[in-house]
């Protein structure tokens, strides 16, 4: 072998460890989340921790039931919001706005997607936080501040894989509806939606998954009572809240307990990341 | 919705839309705009090169651009070669199979965890096991990490839109795959490798939860690798929640908005010169 194959064999092994130890770290993290959480969830029962309603760390019990709620609440809340007003920005621009129209307003919507999410959690705590609690009653601090601004956060992921996968349909599906008579507005739906549900799907669970795993903001709007809501006007903790607030000061088996939250919020995404994966990859099998 | 004319139906549904893509353009500049008209009037040549006093009820923010900008550099210079170098050897040095499907796979799940969750990881690997303390150096490895998936995928989109016919007049002139990568693909690659390189800056200037379980929020400019550093959006949290100084959190809300829309336009002006050399 010569000098210049050697090299090149050499350089073709150091960019594979390179690309192993990139993907090794998703390895790394599952570990150490798992290490240090799934010990406590065993040790109280997983029927415990998981749907125990007190969390009273220094009274060793750690039950999460509320944060779960408390995720679930907000998650929805942020879809019921953000998937409307996404999916009518994704068809007006797609489909009845001009290229030049969607050239500008895309990257403004872009921006969304950019701005650091405690400048989110901050314009909740300014002007909505107060608004509900002048107008609706409450603490103001509550699943239904948390719901908007979550749904709003949600908007660029919902926008942008959506446009994408309505300008992914072939023209001759547009064309030939249009040919039958049909008018646009019952070719997006019936033509156009159907062929980009996958994509439209795919969209949806990436924002759901951002929505359940944003902090900060949550941190700064939802209240973070620990209790099972009643009405979209009580405060509530979410998974990632609890975390957080909490992971500064803990030690022992409390810090432990905040990582088997980390393990349960953990699985939620990793499941929605696999929904995801499957549906794009579907959609990519398709065409 | 059922309609007798469809024309009619038309024109309603089509109403709704617009007005629905209004509110949300809307909500976007009333964020933007609401923090700048708030926030500028405190900016000043003062508020940027002084060092906060009592926790940042005055002063300035001084130590804390320092922070970001040392924390987003040494974020940077960890995930950059070990992102092009995995998205190199993606393209160039391997056909579709098993691993690479895997590296990918891994790649998308990493940029789909939250941040809370490598916030966690570093707390408990670098600051606690590996006793790195909170540190610049636990903060921007964790960084690393989580932006590692942008700069692998920017970076591969970026390599696999170079011509092909490029790499094969390189090596019918007898380059080797290491001389072609790196004289002839890289360089055309360059606008579209560095759009990743820019988002991902803006990441970790924006980024919290990561960031302050790992690099600490010790508001005093930063002496070594070793010490705790408060970032400018961790400043801006602590600020805000703790109800410190509204002005001041304005300010560094306003400033961080600022940089925001930069990286963005950057990364628009590179994006466009990229397509427009390639299509």
């Amino acid at each position: 072998m010569s000098q210049l194959e050697r090299n090149e064999k050499l350089i073709q092994i150091t960019l594979a460890v390179i690309a192993f130890s990139a993907i090794s770290f998703l390895a790394v993290i599952t570990f150490f989340i798992f290490f240090e959480g799934i010990p406590i969830i065993i040790k109280y029962g997983v029927k415990n921790f998981l749907f125990g309603l007190d969390w009273y760390p220094s009274e060793k019990s750690f039950g999460i039931l509320p944060m779960i709620v408390g995720s679930i609440a907000v998650t929805m809340g942020a879809l019921i919001i953000g998937v409307p007003f996404g999916l009518a920005c994704a068809v007006c621009l797609t489909e009845f706005s001009s290229k030049r129209i969607r050239q500008i307003l895309k990257p403004v919507i872009e921006l969304l997607a950019g701005i650091p999410s405690v400048v989110y959690g901050f314009i909740g705590v300014v002007i909505l936080v107060p608004f509900i609690r002048d107008n609706f009653g409450g603490p103001g601090l509550s699943v239904l501040a948390a719901s908007i601004i979550l749904g709003i956060m949600i908007l660029p992921t919902i926008i942008s894989i959506s446009i994408d996968s309505l300008l992914a349909v072939p023209r001759t599906y547009r064309d030939g509806s249009i040919a039958l008579g049909a008018t646009q507005w019952q070719t997006t739906v019936m033509v156009m939606f159907p062929a980009a549900r996958s994509g439209i799907t795919t969209s949806i669970i990436l924002g759901m998954g951002r929505a359940i795993g944003e902090t900060m903001a949550v941190i700064m709007i939802a209240g973070n009572a620990i209790n099972i809501p009643h009405s979209i006007l009580d405060p509530v903790r979410t998974l990632t809240a609890n975390i957080a607030l909490e992971v500064g000061y803990a030690t022992g088996e409390h810090r432990q307990a905040l990582f088997a939250t980390g393990v349960i919020l953990f699985i939620i995404i990793m499941i929605l990341n696999t929904m995801a994966n499957v549906m794009s990859s579907k959609r990519k099998g398709r065409n | 919705m059922k309609f007798n004319n469809p024309r009619i139906e038309q024109k309603i549904m089509l109403g709704i839309l617009w007005i629905f893509t209004i509110i949300t353009v809307f909500i976007l500049l009333f964020i933007i705009l609401y923090i700048l008209k708030k926030g500028l009037p405190v900016i000043s040549y003062n508020f940027l090169m002084t060092n906060p006093v009592d926790m940042g009820k005055s002063g300035g923010i001084f130590s804390t651009i320092i922070g970001t900008v040392v924390l987003t550099i040494g974020a940077i210079l960890i995930a950059t070669p070990l992102g092009i170098g995995t998205a190199i050897y993606l393209t160039e040095y391997t056909l579709e199979n098993k691993f690479t499907r895997i590296v990918k796979f891994g790649s998308e799940c990493l940029a789909g965890i939250p941040s809370i969750i490598f916030g966690l990881f570093g707390f408990i690997l670098f600051v606690i096991k590996l006793q790195f303390g909170w540190s610049i150096l636990s903060g921007s490895l964790t960084l690393a990490i989580m932006i590692l998936p942008t700069i692998i995928r920017t970076s591969e989109e970026a390599i696999k839109s170079v011509p092909y016919i490029h790499r094969e007049v390189s090596y019918s002139l007898g380059s080797t795959k290491w001389q072609t990568v790196t004289r002839v693909v890289l360089p055309s690659a360059i606008p579209g490798i560095m759009t990743g390189i820019v988002l991902s800056i803006g990441r970790s200037i924006g980024e919290t939860a990561a960031v302050i379980f790992t690099a600490g929020a010790v508001l005093r400019i930063p002496t070594s690798l070793f010490s705790s550093s408060r970032t400018m959006a961790v400043h801006f949290y602590i600020l805000a929640r703790e109800g410190i100084s509204m002005p001041n959190a304005y300010g560094t809300a306003a400033i961080l908005i600022i940089i925001i829309l930069i990286i963005n336009m950057v990364t628009y002006i590179l994006m466009n010169r990229f397509i427009k050399k390639y299509s």
